[in-house]
């Protein structure tokens, strides 16, 4: 992963992975003749101009399209991962991260990004005297919808094959793999898990609501393996393609609030910290290592997209093709609101951070009085309630636990995903994961102490509210 | 799926579900609720002085002048408004106020619009021109300049023309028509340019507060498709020809996004404009300090004005000057006809986005 290829005079890190860089020496003339069939760029006959020796190549879109050569692209791509890593202190030695892999292009690149860093930081510490670094633990996670979407068993056996061998293949270090299928947000004593997750997607009617609910369940699942065997980073492959993609989504769909919450690098809402360490680095890129380096993905037969993203994810490709630079001015609008209290690593304290870190991380880190601080969460979707969505819990006295739990979550919610009639609410309600339940009565508990004398008679018993 | 909320169906000939005794006429763009026309009417007038008297938009006694294009947006708001001040007693003195491009073929027939209009409601109209106030007309100055960057100089003049005109009147406030769509289109216009300062005042209901004249959009929350139902059942006398200037001015890429949006949610319009609202913005982000142009008094964060900057070119034979980013430094390089891309993504180019 650096540029150690034929004469690559520039300054950048290097290592002995020349391999690497051979074979990508070897694909370069092909993506060339492909990728120029394309765009008939005339800058891809032009030399990289980082090392001014290879040729460049194109076809990986964004700003930097046609500058650089193979070896340097790659290091420019895990040069942006890297820098995001250690300014966010995403990665310190002593973490244990688990790394969320669909299989796709994104979260695969994420994989190979982290397992070099985990890589090179084994060879450190190998060569090392002292070995007072250790090396950070890696996990994969690969979330099995199958209960959710059409896809044939026969598919997603050779999936969780082809999964374990690519996992297999990155290695020394070991990483173990969880394969857990979405229904793991019921708690395991529940028999009927699969079905009450399919009665709780179907009780949702609008499309975009039913997309959406999944995505929170998802992130409800990573979280829930995350804890259970003890990580402390959830690292997702978001990269800017895709957070632009939710810039708008959230824009339309109301969230304009919270939304500088979820396009940061860091988001510590979760008891498992979260963290995007491709923010910054285009889909087209990401593709293209994939195509370079022939690292493997691969794609589920999915159902097919409709309502409010998939429209949006057909503008945002359109934006992107008339002007490469679109998707990241997106997210650097995004990125000028103000974020959130948890929009950052928890800093840490204790002598064992290397004081290096603990500099990069207060150099780049948010400043704190310049983020808002939220005290209350919509319960389904968690994210942070404006303070005129919050709902006075004491006006609903002698309610119904599910109303409340309605009452609190956020109005995109509200809208998209929650029934809008009482008895399907209450429905909806008892299909719901213990976690939120209880996520809404911890927050209950922790926030509305005082409030809670008031309402005591309609608080949920615990018979009440286990699933 | 549900995504345009559920109504009750009912066999036969269907009722109003507001007032339950007239027959439906139409389904309301807004919530797709089955009403009449004469509920519809109200509800639509109501919904328009409710944004007017919970934003305070008026004081009783304050002269108003109401930008009049003669399309339908200011046509509708000129009868509405006419209408909720007799019906509210909002105490208000309204004028048309219009601004005289001087483009043939397309201004001088809706200038012909707004004067019946001037009869039809009874509000005194005042015309400004370009010529009179700059000395050159949009055809001259498309003479010189070609159909490239036009649009630049006619949003740019028209806007201090409009704050001219209202100064002339000495009125207290200048309403436009901007409508729902308009805003929401301008939120996303604003996050895909990444302009932070305009994204974080272009939600405002009330503008240039601290300027010579406020400016107020009674129909922030108003959709277009609504004014376009009520100008047509009301039969209301307006113009409806694109600028011959910027042809295909409403193929925006956002405009077409937002009517797709629309489409499948309407309230998607509705909540663009509500997280436009709620983006939380620094208020350390750099705005402009405000000055005056040193030649023509105009407020302006340059030492000259744009029009002024866009005038002594035309003046000077060099008319790419002010356009871009270019030899003079003007606060607003943003020229939305600047590029040589065929589509834009905005929808109207002619600078009605961001007053």
């Amino acid at each position: 992963m650096a540029c150690n290829g034929t004469g690559c005079k520039s300054n950048c890190y290097k290592d002995e992975e020349a391999g690497v860089a051979e074979v990508a020496s070897c694909t370069q003339s092909a993506e060339r003749t492909k990728s120029g069939a394309a765009e008939a760029n005339p800058i891809s006959d032009t030399l990289c101009i980082k090392c001014k020796v290879n040729e460049a190549i194109s076809g990986y879109g964004g700003i930097d399209d046609g500058r650089f050569c193979a070896d340097c692209f790659r290091n420019n791509l895990f040069g942006k991962f890297r820098f995001s890593v250690t300014s966010n202190a995403m990665i310190t030695p002593t973490d244990k991260v688990l790394v969320a892999f669909s299989g796709g292009p994104s979260s695969r690149v994420a994989l190979q990004f982290v397992h070099d860093m985990q890589h090179r930081a084994l060879k450190n510490f190998d060569a090392s005297r002292d070995r007072s670094l250790p090396v950070f633990g890696v996990g994969v996670v690969f979330i099995d919808e199958s209960s959710v979407s059409p896809i044939p068993s026969n598919e997603l056996e050779k999936a969780v094959k082809d999964i374990s061998s690519i996992v297999a293949s990155l290695a020394p270090p070991t990483k173990e793999l969880h394969v857990v299928p979405i229904e793991a947000v019921y708690s395991s004593e529940s028999s009927d898990r699969r079905d009450k997750l399919i009665k709780l997607v179907n009780a949702v009617s609008d499309s975009t609501g039913k997309e959406d609910i999944l995505l929170y369940l998802r992130m409800l699942a990573l979280q829930k393996v995350a804890s259970e065997f003890g990580y402390n980073r959830l690292v997702l492959g978001s990269c800017i393609s895709r957070i632009a993609r939710h810039v708008i989504s959230a824009t339309v769909k109301g969230q304009g609030y919270s939304l500088p919450a979820d396009v940061q690098y860091v988001d510590a809402r979760w008891d498992i910290p979260v963290v995007l360490p491709l923010r910054d680095c285009f889909a087209q890129e990401i593709n293209m290592l994939c195509r370079l380096d022939g690292l493997k993905t691969l794609a589920l037969s999915t159902s097919p997209h409709s309502g409010i993203n998939s429209l949006v994810s057909s503008f945002v490709q359109l934006l992107q093709e008339e002007n490469p630079s679109r998707e990241s001015t997106i997210v650097r609008t995004a990125g000028k609101l103000i974020p959130f209290h948890f929009n950052r690593i928890p800093e840490i304290v204790d002598g064992k951070v290397p004081l290096a870190t603990q500099r990069r991380q207060k150099r780049y880190s948010l400043k704190s009085n310049e983020s808002v601080s939220s005290e209350s969460f919509c319960y389904l979707c968690n994210s942070p309630l404006d303070k005129s969505e919050t709902v006075d819990l004491s006006n609903l006295e002698n309610c119904r636990s599910s109303d409340i739990f309605g009452a609190s979550c956020c109005s995109s919610c509200r809208f998209q995903i929650l029934p809008r009639d009482t008895t399907s609410l209450e429905q909806f309600y008892t299909l719901l994961p213990h976690f939120l339940v209880a996520r809404s009565k911890q927050v209950n508990n922790r926030n509305l102490s005082l409030l809670r004398e008031q309402i005591q008679d309609c608080l949920l018993s615990d018979s009440e509210d286990e699933t | 799926m549900d995504e345009t909320g559920a109504k009750p169906k009912r066999s036969g000939a269907r009722l109003c579900c507001t007032c339950n005794q007239r027959r439906a006429a139409l389904k309301r763009p807004k919530t797709l609720e089955q009403i009449c026309r004469e509920c519809f009417y109200d509800v639509f007038e109501e919904e328009i002085h409710q944004v007017i008297v919970t934003n305070q938009l008026f004081k009783p006694g304050e002269r108003v002048a109401l930008g009049a294009s003669g399309g339908k947006d200011s046509t509708v708001l000129a009868y509405v408004l006419s209408k909720l001040n007799k019906k509210h007693n909002y105490g208000l003195d309204l004028f048309l106020l219009s601004v005289d491009e001087g483009i043939t073929g397309y201004r001088d027939d809706s200038l012909e619009t707004v004067k019946r209009n001037e009869i039809q409601y009874g509000l005194p109209l005042k015309i400004i021109s370009y010529k009179d106030l700059y000395g050159w007309t949009m055809d001259e100055i498309v003479k010189v300049i070609g159909l490239k960057n036009n649009c630049t100089f006619c949003g740019v003049f028209r806007r201090q023309a409009l704050d001219r005109g209202a100064a002339f009147l000495k009125v207290d406030k200048l309403v436009t028509g901007h409508n729902a769509d308009d805003i929401a289109e301008t939120v996303l216009l604003n996050i895909l340019r990444g302009d932070i300062a305009r994204l974080s005042r272009c939600t405002s209901i009330t503008t240039g507060e601290d300027g010579p004249i406020p400016r107020c959009k009674p129909f922030k929350y108003t959709y277009e498709k609504e004014i376009v139902m009520y100008a047509y059942f009301k039969r209301l006398d307006y113009f409806s020809t694109e600028c011959i200037y910027s042809p295909n001015a409403y193929r925006g890429f956002a405009r077409e996004f937002i009517k797709d949006l629309e489409r499948i949610r309407p309230r998607a319009i509705l909540d663009i404009i509500k997280s436009g609202e709620n983006f939380r913005i620094s208020t350390t982000t750099k705005m402009p300090e405000q000055g005056t142009c040193e030649r023509c008094g105009y407020i302006s964060s340059q030492k000259w004005c744009k029009a002024c900057v866009l005038l002594e070119g035309l003046n000077r034979g060099l008319p790419k000057l002010g356009i871009g980013k270019g030899r003079i430094s003007v606060n607003d390089s943003e020229d939305r006809n600047g590029s040589d891309r065929g589509k834009s993504i905005a929808s109207k180019q002619c600078g009605t986005l961001d007053f």
